[in-house]
This record gives C-alpha cells, sequence and structure tokens, in this order.
C-alpha cells in the first residue's frame, strides 16, 4: 500500500506491504537509520520516535497507522544550524551514552518526557525511562542527563 | 599541565548523538548494495537427530537465492568435529584429549595470530593448561558445527540458512524459513547440571560422557579432596549455591554482512575483535588471511560475548563466497536471546573454616560450570574462578576443583567478568556465611583477613599473583562513605519496630584480575603528518568504552597535539592487520601503553629531526606540550611547529610502528556497600544505595571510568535482583525474549555514589588496570548479601540469585515455621532443644540463624 509520512519535516512516500512496521519505513523508504531495533517485544525502546508530537515504539506502529503523520527521529532533532537538542547537549555534557545503540531511543523518550514533565524528579525521570533498555551505562549518566536537560527548561 | 586525569567529554558522541552511528544494520555502503538478507532456520528442539531437510518448498518460491544447509558444506572445508578415539575413554583421558585437542585447533585456526596466542596465554596465565581456551567457536573435540548436521544440541541451533532478496524484504526471510521442512527424531533433553553428570543421556556419544573438562581436586576424573584441609578449624560453614545462568543482552543483537570481490572477502561484523574475527573466517574458510579484511563498524556492546566471531556470520560469509552476492544478516531479539552464549551458570559447592576470632583458616570450592551444548571455551570460566577463590583474603589453605558439564542449552561463554564474578560471588557469600555464624559483623571478618599491604606482591594459597592492593582501605574507606554504623543503627530500629520493611546492607570486598593474557599484548601505530595532525591506529576495538577520546588524550599528553587533531582509527584488518581486541578490562593497561610507547618513538624521532633542523644537540632539546612545539631549552625563537618537524622527516611522516606486552596480569581491586530495602509481606527488593571504591590504578579520564563502573554496578545488581535464563524440563527456553527476560531498567536502580582510590600497578608505563568489569564482580555479591543480610534476624542465611520477590517471600516464610517449630520445641524441654541446639550447630548457618530467631521469639 501506498504511504506518505512526514519525516523530520520532509514528505516521504513509499510503497510498503500492509504489514510494514514504521521502524522499517523510517529505516529502508526513509533512509534513515539513527532509529535502532533492539527487540521484537516492545521492551527496548531504541526505536522510539515522535509521532505527532507524542512518544512511540516505532516497532509497534504499522507505517499504515502513520500515514499522513509527522514523525521526528533523532536526525530531526537538531536545529537546522546544527545545534544539537538540550537532551543531545545533556547527554554528551554527561556521558550519557557508551556504546550509542540505545541512544537514539533514549533521547527522543527524554524529549517527550521533558515535555510533559519540565522539571521531573529523579524518581521521575527513572520510571519514565522505565520502557527503554540500556545496557552500558546503568542509566546513573542518562538520569543526570535528563536532569541537567531539564534544568535548561 | 596534562590533561591526563582530567574530565573530557567522549569525541565520539555527536555523531552517536545526531546520525545514530553507523552500526552493521545501518551499513549503506556500496559494496553491500543488493545484499541478500540472511536468515536462519533454527532448532525448535532441545534435543534431537536429524533425519531429513527438505528444502525444496522454500527454494521454489520467488526471490529465494538459496536455502543453504550441512550437505552444502562440501567443499567448504568446515571444521571437523574430532571424536576422541577411544569411545569408552574415561573422563581422565577425554580431558586430556580435550586439551591437546583444543591446543592443536587453536594453533590451526590461529596460524600464528596474536589472538589465539592471547587466548593461550591467558589460560597459562590463568594456571591452567595451555589448550583450555580455544578463542574460537570452531574447533575442539566438541565442536561446534556451522550448522547442525545429524543432530541438534539446543533450542535455537542453526540448521539452515535462508537468503532472500524478493521485493517483500525483511520480512521474506522469516516467511520462507517457516517452509524449510526438518525431520527430527527427539531425544531426551539435559536441563541443569545434575541431569548432565548423571550421564543418561550423552550429547556427544562418541565422548563417552558429558564432562567436557575437570580440575583442580576433580583433575583426571577425582575427586582427590584434601581430608585434612578443615583440620584445626572451630567452626567449618558449607553451602551448595547456584550462580545462576544470564543473558548478555547488548543493546545490538548480533549480525554481519560479507561482500565477496576479486578475490578477497570483506566482513563487516559487531565483533569485539576484528583481527580474531579473520584469524576464525581464515580457519573456517580455509582462505589466506590476507584475502580477508575485517571491519568493525559500530558495535552495539558485546560483554564478551562478541569476541571473536560466532558461526552464524562465519556463514554468512561463507554464503556471499558460495553465491557471489553481498549477504547481510542481523539477528532478533529472540534469536539473539538463544543463540548468542549466556554467561555465569555455575553450581557451587561451598566450605569456609576458621576460628571464632573472626580469622579463616581453610576455604574449598566445588565447581560445576554448565557449559552449555558446545564447551566454547573449555574449562577456561571455572579456571579463573578457580584462580580468583581466595578473593582478597589471607586464607592459608584453599582447594578448588571443577567440572564442565554439558548440557541441551545454548552455550555459555564470557560475561562481563567471564568467571572472576562467580568467584567473587562464592567467596563473598562464603565470608558472609562464616561471619553470621560466630556472629561477628561481617565487616570485622573481612578486614580481619584480607591481605595486608605489606604482603605484595602476594601469591593466594589458589596460584593468583596479586601485583598491588590496599584492601583494609578500600574498606574502611566505602564503610565510611556509606555510614556504615548509622546504617546499622537504622537498621537496628527497623527490626526493632517489626517495620516490615527491613533494611539490608551488604558488603563486598573483592579482587579481579584483567589483561589476564597480558603477554599477548596489543599494538599501536602512530603517524605525525605534515599538517601537524596525528592518526592512531590501534589494535583495541572499542564497542563504547571511549578509546577514540583516551588514545587522543595519551598523544596530547605526550606529544602537545591537541586531541581534537588526534584520529583514532581501530577494527578494520587492511589498515590494522595485526591486533587483539577488547575484552577482560585490558585496553587501556596494553592498547593504551602501546600508544604511550607509540608517542615516546615519535617523540624520540622528532627529537632526532628538530635537532637536525636547529642544528642543535638532540640533548639540548625540549617539546612544549602545551604547546605542541620543539625548541631548544629556553629558547621559544627556535620553536618549531609538529607540522614543520614532521615535514621534514619526509616519507610518511613521523611514524611508529610498536607493540606493548605486559608480563603479567593486574589485580584490580575495591569494595561495595550495597543498601537494599526488603518488603517482608511481600519479597520485594528495592536497591536503595550503592556505594564503590574501585580501584584500577591512576584513572586516565574519570568520565569514561566512571561510566564503566555505572554500567558495571548495574549488570551487578541485575544479575543479584532480577535476571535468569531459565528452561523448563524439556529444554524450552522460557526467557527467550526481553517481555520475558527480566532485563534491568532505571526504576530498579538507584544513582551509584563512587569514591575515587588509585593505587598504581608497577607492570605497564602508565600505572593503570582495568576497570571494565570491576563494577559487576563487586556489585554482584553487595547487592545479594544486603538481601540476605535484612533478612539476617529471621534467621535466613542465604537466597540463591536472582532474589525475586517469590525466592524471598519464601525464605521469610520457611524461616518463620522454623522459628516457630523450633519455639514450640523449646516449650517441649530443655533436653530436646539442647540437643536440637547441638545439632544446629553442627549442620550450619541457617539452622543456627533460626535457633538465634526462636530465641528471640521473632514469629511473624
Amino acid at each position: 500500500m501506498k504511504v506518505t509520512i512526514t519525516v523530520n519535516g520532509q514528505e516521504v512516500g513509499a510503497d510498503v506491504e500492509d504489514r510494514a512496521l514504521l521502524v522499517h519505513f523510517l529505516r529502508d523508504s526513509a533512509g534513515l537509520t539513527a532509529t535502532k531495533i533492539g527487540c521484537d517485544t516492545t521492551s527496548c525502546g531504541a526505536c522510539t520516535v515522535l509521532l505527532d508530537g507524542e512518544s512511540v515504539k516505532s516497532c509497534t506502529v504499522l507505517a499504515a497507522q502513520a500515514d499522513g503523520a509527522e514523525v521526528t527521529t533523532l536526525e530531526g532533532l537538531a536545529g537546522a544550524d546544527g545545534t544539537m537538542h538540550p537532551v543531545q547537549r545533556a547527554f554528551h555534557a554527561e556521558h550519557g551514552l557508551q556504546c550509542g545503540f540505545c541512544t537514539p531511543g533514549m533521547v527522543m523518550a527524554l524529549v517527550s518526557l521533558l515535555r510533559e514533565n519540565r522539571h521531573p524528579t529523579e524518581d521521575e525521570v527513572r520510571a519514565g525511562l522505565e520502557g527503554n533498555l540500556c545496557r552500558c551505562t546503568g542509566y546513573h549518566n542518562i538520569v543526570r542527563a535528563a536532569l541537567s536537560a531539564a534544568a535548561e527548561n | 599541565m596534562s590533561i591526563l586525569g582530567t574530565r573530557v567529554v567522549r569525541t565520539e558522541d555527536p555523531r552517536l548523538l545526531t546520525v545514530g552511528g553507523t552500526y552493521v544494520d545501518d551499513l549503506r555502503v556500496p559494496e553491500l548494495d543488493g545484499a541478500v538478507q540472511a536468515t536462519f532456520v533454527r532448532s525448535p528442539l532441545a534435543h534431537a537427530l536429524i533425519t531429513g531437510i527438505d528444502t525444496s518448498a522454500a527454494r521454489d518460491e520467488p526471490g529465494v537465492l538459496a536455502v543453504l544447509t550441512a550437505q552444502d558444506l562440501a567443499g567448504a572445508e568446515a571444521p571437523e568435529n574430532e571424536a576422541p578415539e577411544n569411545a569408552e575413554a574415561d573422563e581422565a583421558e577425554l580431558v586430556a584429549a580435550e586439551e591437546a585437542s583444543a591446543a592443536a585447533g587453536a594453533a590451526s585456526a590461529a596460524d600464528g595470530g596474536a589472538a589465539a596466542e592471547a587466548a593461550g596465554a591467558a589460560a597459562e596465565e590463568a594456571g591452567a593448561e595451555s589448550g583450555e581456551a580455544g578463542p574460537g567457536p570452531l574447533g575442539g573435540p566438541f565442536a561446534e558445527p556451522m550448522f547442525a548436521a545429524d543432530r541438534v544440541r539446543f533450542v535455537g541451533e542453526p540448521v539452515a540458512l535462508v537468503l532472500t532478496d524478493g521485493p517483500a524484504g525483511r520480512y521474506q526471510g522469516e516467511d520462507i524459513s517457516e517452509l524449510v521442512s526438518v525431520d527430527y527424531d527427539p531425544l531426551p533433553a539435559v536441563v541443569g547440571t545434575e541431569a548432565s553428570l548423571a550421564g543418561d543421556t550423552l550429547l556427544f556419544p562418541p565422548a563417552g560422557s558429558n564432562v567436557a573438562a575437570a580440575g583442580g581436586a576433580r583433575k583426571g576424573g577425582g575427586p582427590a579432596f584434601d581430608g585434612a584441609l578443615f583440620a584445626g578449624c572451630e567452626v567449618v560453614v558449607e553451602r551448595t549455591i547456584v550462580n545462576q545462568r544470564v543473558a548478555v543482552v547488548p543493546l545490538e543483537v548480533r549480525a554481519a554482512a560479507a561482500a565477496w570481490q576479486d578475490g578477497k572477502l570483506t566482513v563487516w561484523a559487531s565483533t569485539q575483535n576484528a583481527q580474531l574475527a579473520r584469524v576464525i573466517l581464515a580457519g573456517a574458510l580455509q582462505l589466506d588471511p590476507g584475502a580477508i579484511r575485517v571491519i568493525a563498524p559500530d558495535v552495539g556492546g558485546g560483554f564478551g560475548a562478541k569476541i571473536g566471531l560466532d558461526r552464524e556470520a562465519v556463514a554468512v560469509a561463507w554464503a556471499a563466497r558460495k553465491t557471489g552476492r553481498p549477504v547481510r544478516w542481523v539477528e532478533t531479539r529472540s534469536e539473539n536471546m538463544v543463540a548468542m552464549t549466556h554467561g555465569r551458570d555455575q553450581v557451587q559447592s561451598l566450605a569456609i573454616g576458621g576460628n571464632r576470632d573472626g580469622r579463616i583458616l581453610a576455604y574449598r570450592i566445588d565447581i560445576v560450570q554448565d557449559g552449555g551444548a558446545y564447551p566454547r571455551m573449555g574449562g577456561f570460566l571455572p579456571t579463573l574462578t578457580s584462580l580468583m577463590a581466595a578473593g582478597v583474603y589471607d586464607i592459608p589453605r584453599v582447594e578448588t576443583a571443577f567440572r564442565v558439564a554439558l548440557t541441551s542449552t545454548t552455550p555459555v561463554a564470557a560475561y562481563r567478568g567471564a568467571g572472576r564474578p562467580e568467584a567473587t560471588a562464592a567467596i563473598e557469600r562464603a565470608v558472609d556465611l562464616f561471619a553470621a555464624e560466630i556472629g561477628m559483623d561481617p565487616a570485622e571478618v573481612r578486614r580481619l583477613n584480607v591481605v595486608s599491604p605489606d604482603k605484595f606482591p602476594f601469591t593466594t594459597a589458589s596460584g593468583a599473583q596479586y601485583d598491588t592492593g590496599r584492601y583494609a582501605d578500600a574498606l574502611s574507606t566505602v564503610l565510611e562513605a556509606a555510614g556504615y554504623q548509622s546504617l546499622r543503627a537504622e537498621q537496628a530500629k527497623r527490626r526493632a519496630s517489626d517495620d516490615p520493611v527491613q533494611l539490608g546492607i551488604g558488603l563486598a570486598t573483592y579482587v579481579e584480575i584483567t589483561a589476564g593474557d597480558a603477554q599477548a599484548g596489543e599494538t599501536a601505530r602512530l603517524a605525525v603528518h605534515d599538517d601537524g595532525t596525528a592518526t592512531v591506529y590501534t589494535g583495541s576495538s572499542a564497542h563504547g568504552q571511549g578509546h577514540h577520546t583516551a588514545w587522543a588524550m595519551l598523544v596530547q599528553d605526550e606529544l602537545g597535539i591537541p586531541m581534537d587533531q588526534v584520529t583514532v582509527i581501530h577494527g578494520d584488518t587492511d589498515l590494522i592487520p595485526a591486533g587483539v581486541g577488547t575484552y577482560a578490562s585490558r585496553s587501556l593497561q596494553l592498547g593504551g601503553s602501546a600508544v604511550h610507547k607509540a608517542a615516546g618513538e615519535v617523540k624520540d624521532e622528532a627529537r632526532r629531526v628538530a635537532a637536525a633542523m636547529l642544528e642543535a644537540a638532540e640533548d639540548d632539546l625540549e617539546l612544549d606540550t602545551d604547546t605542541g612545539r620543539w625548541q631548544v631549552r629556553g629558547d621559544p625563537e627556535t620553536a618549531l611547529s609538529w607540522a614543520q618537524v614532521a615535514g621534514q622527516a619526509g616519507g610518511d611522516g613521523l611514524v611508529a610502528n610498536v607493540e606493548f606486552k605486559g608480563d603479567r596480569a593486574t589485580f584490580p581491586f575495591g569494595a561495595h556497600v550495597a543498601v537494599v530495602e526488603v518488603d517482608t509481606e511481600t519479597g520485594k527488593v528495592r536497591h536503595v544505595r550503592h556505594v564503590t571504591v574501585d580501584d584500577a590504578g591512576p584513572v586516565l579520564n574519570p568520565v569514561l571510568a566512571e561510566g564503566q563502573r555505572h554500567g558495571g554496578i548495574a549488570q551487578g545488581a541485575a544479575q543479584a535482583m532480577l535476571e535468569e535464563v531459565v528452561y523448563d524440563a524439556d529444554g524450552n527456553p522460557i526467557t527467550s525474549n526481553l517481555a520475558d527476560y527480566a532485563a534491568i531498567t532505571a526504576a530498579e536502580l538507584p544513582s551509584f555514589e563512587l569514591i575515587a582510590m588509585e593505587t598504581p600497578t608497577t607492570l605497564n608505563p602508565l600505572g593503570v588496570k582495568g576497570i571494565g568489569e570491576a563494577g559487576t564482580i563487586g556489585a554482584t555479591p553487595a547487592v545479594q548479601n544486603a538481601v540476605v543480610d535484612a533478612l539476617a534476624h529471621l534467621g535466613v542465611r542465604h537466597i540463591d540469585m536472582p532474589t525475586t520477590p517469590e525466592r524471598v517471600w519464601t525464605a521469610i516464610t520457611a524461616a518463620q515455621k522454623t522459628a516457630a517449630q523450633q519455639t514450640g520445641a523449646q516449650q517441649t524441654g530443655a533436653q530436646q532443644t539442647g540437643a536440637q541446639q547441638t545439632g544446629a550447630q553442627q549442620t550450619g548457618a541457617q539452622q543456627t540463624g533460626a535457633k538465634k530467631a526462636a530465641q528471640n521469639g521473632r514469629t511473624r
């Protein structure tokens, strides 16, 4: 079926299988590979993107469901001049990433979290990240990055 | 001022944070244009004979390029499965055969490669027979074939490979793989070490036994335990504990892509060491290593399970060569959970003896290592556990023994710590059991028994030679930082008030071995170019550790070339043919020392060139590392830039090509305090604080070192509280995806409190030890001890990991029942109670604890 999705401000149209997942549309049709696939049970959050401004796990949304919608991926987060988003900057400053594989999903989940709750407590950040797995950082610096980005809000 | 020791954020990050890096699945290189997709058909049964494979239905589908099985390997010279000659061989002969064959296998596969040497050296260092640590999955008497041919031995074992390039893209492979029809004749599963040792069902019938390796007091089939080990001990506590199987769960699963062009094979692989991967490929495919290029792009975590290359990746390379088409394989997480190697999985029978004054005199550990279906690392893991058995303690008599028992489950291999966390978990539990038995504070028992600083270098009774250590300092520092006395006071208060949420304080003092294969060394090539920039080619292979930042800092420190002018390259065998890779917490002390050494050589060469340019004596020249300028001492007028000196050097500029080899392993150490709350009504454990001292010598970049500690602590806490790979009686994995496997999340952890302590080693010029695995090694027993400690007053002496609510609740309930029975018994008469108390003393900690609880009249 034909699907058209606005990804990071650019309209992308593609003919995909009915069962095609949004994450595969983003990676294969839109050619944007920052969004990762880390599991097959909606558990790890590596594929988190913003769908019409809300965070979703793009492995659990059909491309067809996103037809006509706007999607933001990690690639679309920085400003036009390349300035990183405050959450990206905080991840860098606080060493919130090691291998980097969970990072796109983590960053997008936090962007969404900090929109809903501008000044979360540490416990609220931890609870908010429960759906995003990281195996490298022990979450310590990811939480610090979240709190430091929130301080800029 | 030196940049070393300062907090420098990573140069790697901007790329990862803006475009998400480039992992194997993200590669959009021309060589992989039109790559076909590889999908493996895997065994759904734990143990069965394959009686037929029909691929015709799959092959007839449009878009199917090929369906490959073991039959297609003819001519590919797949590694042979060499059974020992004597089918009736007893265990001793088997072990000998295994050692000899593994050594031969390693040698032939490596063909002089540093990696096999590395593994051999590691085993030797560990006091093992030199052949016990086969580096790769291929070779040895219990060999892992590329595809199961006549028998499958675990759920998830690859049986066939489907290559598709139809328009349905990535979904097609899974559709087609379901059309491959495999006939199985089921055999009994072998689940758990007990069933394996019973030997009713053999996984390799020609071998005559499920025991793939044995050592220590069990070497040669034993056991030959020392009957006098505990002579003179006032107290002996015995306990069998389980260090459960866990899944590695790197966020990026296994992946590989391969292209065969003009007689050369290029393989992109998610690996911890491209050079070892090349050795394995060359051996398996019978290719000259020069005809293979292995590239490690961004790698999304490894934790030991991506050392070298697994059979699936070898099959992908073979398929690319066979079909002449580029091939890409990225497994699913559900495949990863059953087909990537697992970690840990030891049953440990412990005995610890000593006197009531707190002195530990003797310790025994008898290990049964569940090797899974194929003994990937031979006896390597329990050998390391045995070597490190004594921990930080000065114990006069230590006896170790191990057997590797094969089961019809996923193979077990290295996972963050690889054999050392198992050793620390055992001795740290044993020390707590001993402390409980003699009624002494576990901190005091540790203080009394740690090796004192004046004894270094210290050789333990289990044969490890510790380089440097300040164990008592680490302990006292962490206790003070944690506020140990206040914590104990808070605990007493909660106990006194019968608070349903009890406080547990867990200690672990640890020492671990890093760069066990120090003699295998590491390579570095450093070039300073005529524009004043520098390039480092390193044999280390970062997959999250931050080598690019760290190596650039080393160059800036030594040469004064700003780190943003330093490019670091790793993981490409065309550019770096010789290298060992990243594992065993070896990178900084070997790879970093190599970069340091290369910088020194470049400096020497530059001095000669600059001296000629300035017509000065070499001794009169100085390098200002703040400005990166050469000058005649005290005369800034003469200053030359690196660009000028490198330009004058001609040829390739200033280049040093070095290898750094260590003499032997280093031994980082530390102490952890974990604080948990245990809800005694539900069994739920909450990890509320974690305070650590982790001393790995001078810290190059605290940002990176702390990151390693954080991640390690989380993985340790995960094993202690949550994670476990579980099989049912038929060998079906029931934790085969991330919905069923309890991978730890942010919500289950506290922020960590890290205390700095730096005791240098003398074994390398930087004075550094490894920090990659220390956090896991300390945290696992600290958290487990904390859970038990929370319930000690109820009579609980031990709970196996993971300390799930069910297990904790069951332990509480059992302790309460015992206490109630004893209270009843006490009421029936002094004589009977006396008898029971004597019995309790003889049979160990749990009953003694129950007795105390009964005496306190504590029933809930």
